[in-house]
């Protein structure tokens, strides 16, 4: 086979591609570093100003307002045994991560599941995207990353918005597609404009999808933070990679615990926020 | 409906809608005159209206009638071009709407057409008020007037003080007024109702029926209403037109409807009709003898001598109902001299010439002389004979008037020695 077809060297063609951007567009690339950096910073900053007890009491009251009281006990609960297990601000720095990936990946993912709702030909060119972003193994982006925004925070933080980002858009569009045909006729029979039928109409409908599809990014978004600590992000993924390179059976299950307990706080929060209110019935 | 006039609202003139991919074939096709079932084997299109020519006159009720996949439903919409006719033009106070564009369209729909769903089509996520109020919003109407207009307009559907309840906690039939209430809202020309009241259990459906009727009679809108029920189209149509495979296939009043049809399809739809729910007592009222209060009984005894019948009705000179008089009475007042005053029988039955068969089956069955007819000033317009009334009922035209007059006397027994 191999003397019949020459081999075509892809590989030497994509390390040219990758070279020519780095070359071009570096100082792109360098401005979006240091902006995405000094988010995370930011975040971090802001919650490493307060002390913990009062920040987990903050997350408690929070999970109150969005869900219920259990649920904002058991956050509380949950933030004090990471504090208290010492790991406080690796914990901050993960959250930090987590929530600018998120961030970026509702303020992206929204508005283009939205724009697949409305014409077929952008469903039919992204759909196939969103598979490659989903199934294409995250190393494999992590390396061009690496050479785009050098070691750190960053090159982890892309990785999780290109794996964390599809199920919103995914899910934004399917909401709004699945508002039932006859509630679109009647938008149109009172003359409607496409932007009030959207935002009157279909987006508060289609909230509870919109919402599960923000709760799957954050969950997806949590599974990279052990991939990410591997270009350098720092957080809690980064004792778990320790704790492996090191063979540190009970440091490792000790910060999967703490991964865990803040996965199922913020799941359980964002459950929660995507119930619309109806006069006591969920729709 | 005679007091109106007779201005032309809607003009639909040769409207057809074909479904599918090569819907110019399928036109041209139906042009040669090719049947629904030829064309779908052939092309693969759908048609969903034929040809569909008809006028709605300003203020009346026009019912499209047709069973499930009769095109009903797509003609309606081709009314606000939910959906795009492929041919024809439809004309809306003289304007081709098909001819507009994006905006002019979407001002038709602010301003003129409110549309009623089958099954409601209210927004979930929005109050009663916030739903009622959805048309006026979209046209940036300032917010404190369109909020009292949605609240006058439920009012108007019996709502008052369900504006802050969702959809979801409100009955079928509540629901549908909200629906109504929204379309009302908008203060339009023309309401297009959609099988408005097919998804209400019938006792609502009834209700609302009456209440559609009233608000006609208060605001006076052109109503488009979609039905599959014939017994709906013929309580609420001022004019009936019946679909079939996407075609008209007749256009009347529901007496025509009922009494001529123009073929066997819709003599078949209308043979189980019940007509004890639609004709009325001016439809199968006989002409009334009658004598005036003023003679004398020997005079009222010859005149129902020569009738050969047994009671007659009496009346003032300007034709009021003063009572009954039987041919014994009469006997005895000529042998007393009594005038026809003294023996008079006041206390007669009467209905209006506009009640049910079924409101006359207990009057008419206990009734001892025939039941009278008498318009609002009492003055005696018929009398209603059991023969008659079950003759009506079997479908035999002799025995029922057109358009609800007495157009001539008719004599079943003159037609029968005449037929020998």
């Amino acid at each position: 086979m191999n003397e019949l077809l020459p081999r075509l060297p892809f590989a030497d063609w994509i390390d040219t591609g990758v070279d020519w951007l780095v070359d071009v567009f570096g100082p792109v690339f360098d401005g979006i570093a240091t902006g995405l950096e000094a988010t995370v910073e930011t975040f971090v900053d802001i919650m490493d100003f307060p002390p913990s007890i009062l920040l987990a009491v903050i997350f408690a009251l929070l999970a109150w307002w969005f869900s219920t009281k259990k649920i904002a006990l058991f956050t509380l609960i949950g933030f004090l045994f990471i504090d208290y297990l010492g790991y406080w601000y690796p914990m901050l720095q993960m959250l930090a991560l987590v929530l600018t990936s998120v961030a970026i990946a509702i303020i992206v993912g929204v508005p283009i599941g939205i724009w697949m709702s409305q014409s077929l030909t952008t469903k039919r060119i992204i759909t196939p995207v969103l598979d490659l972003m989903q199934t294409m193994p995250a190393f494999v982006y992590l390396i061009p990353a690496i050479f785009f925004f050098n070691i750190g925070v960053v090159p982890g933080l892309v990785a999780s918005i290109i794996f964390a980002m599809p199920p919103t858009i995914r899910l934004t569009m399917l909401g709004i597609e699945q508002v039932p045909k006859d509630l679109i006729e009647a938008t149109e029979a009172f003359g409607s404009t496409t932007w009030q039928r959207l935002l009157k109409v279909q987006i508060p409908l289609a909230k509870p999808n919109i919402m599960a599809g923000v709760n799957q990014s954050i969950m997806l978004s949590l599974s990279m933070v052990v991939i990410a600590s591997m270009v350098g992000a720092p957080g809690l993924g980064t004792k778990v990679y320790q704790a492996v390179t090191q063979l540190k059976t009970g440091v490792g299950v000790e910060t999967g615990v703490a991964i865990v307990l803040v996965a199922i706080i913020l799941d359980r929060i964002t459950q929660h926020a995507g119930r619309t209110k109806q006069g006591g019935k969920e729709s | 409906m005679e007091e109106t006039t007779f201005k032309k609202k809607i003009e639909v003139k040769n409207a057809s809608k074909i479904f599918g991919k090569s819907s110019k074939r399928a036109a041209q096709l139906l042009k040669e005159g090719k049947s629904k079932k030829e064309i779908l084997k052939e092309t693969g299109a759908t048609v969903g209206v034929n040809n569909a020519a008809f006028d709605v006159y300003d203020g009346e009720i026009f019912v499209i009638m047709g069973l499930s996949g009769s095109g009903k439903s797509t003609l309606v919409r081709l009314l606000n071009r939910l959906i795009d006719p492929t041919a024809g033009q439809i004309l809306l106070d003289g304007e081709d709407i098909v001819k507009m564009n994006k905006e002019q369209l979407r001002n038709v729909r602010r301003k003129k057409i409110g549309m009623v769903f089958q099954n409601f089509a209210l927004f979930p996520h929005r109050t009663i008020l916030q739903n009622t109020v959805y048309g006026l919003e979209i046209q940036g109407a300032p917010k404190e007037n369109r909020e009292k207009q949605a609240v006058e307009s439920l009012r108007l559907v019996g709502l008052a003080g369900y504006e802050a309840q969702y959809p979801g906690q409100l009955s079928g039939g509540m629901q549908q007024r909200v629906g109504l209430a929204r379309a009302l809202a908008n203060n339009p020309d023309i309401l297009l109702m959609d099988e408005a009241f097919s998804a209400l259990d019938p006792l609502i459906r009834k209700d609302m029926q009456d209440e559609l009727l009233q608000l006609h009679e208060d605001m006076g809108k052109t109503i488009i209403f979609i039905t599959h029920d014939l017994d709906e189209a013929l309580r609420i149509g001022d004019r009936i037109a019946l679909m079939k495979d996407g075609e008209i296939v007749q256009i009347g009043s529901p007496e025509e409807i009922l009494m001529n049809p123009s073929n066997d399809y819709v003599e078949r739809f209308v043979e189980d009709v019940d007509l004890s729910k639609v004709l009325t007592a001016n439809h199968i009222m006989k002409h009334a003898d009658t004598v005036q209060i003023d003679r004398g009984p020997r005079v009222a005894l010859r005149l129902m001598e020569s009738l050969r019948i047994s009671s007659i009705y009496v009346v003032d000179k300007g034709g009021r109902l003063m009572g009954a008089l039987t041919a014994q009475d009469a006997v005895n007042a000529a042998e007393k001299g009594l005038k026809i005053e003294d023996v008079l029988i006041k206390d007669v039955i009467t209905v209006t010439g506009d009640s049910v068969l079924t409101e006359l089956f207990d009057v008419v069955s206990t009734a001892t002389i025939p039941v009278a007819v008498v318009d609002e000033k009492n003055r005696l317009k018929g009398i209603i004979i059991r023969g008659a009334m079950i003759g009506a009922l079997a479908g035999d035209n002799a025995f029922i008037n057109e358009n609800g007059e007495i157009t001539e006397v008719i004599e079943p027994e003159a037609e029968v020695t005449a037929h020998e």
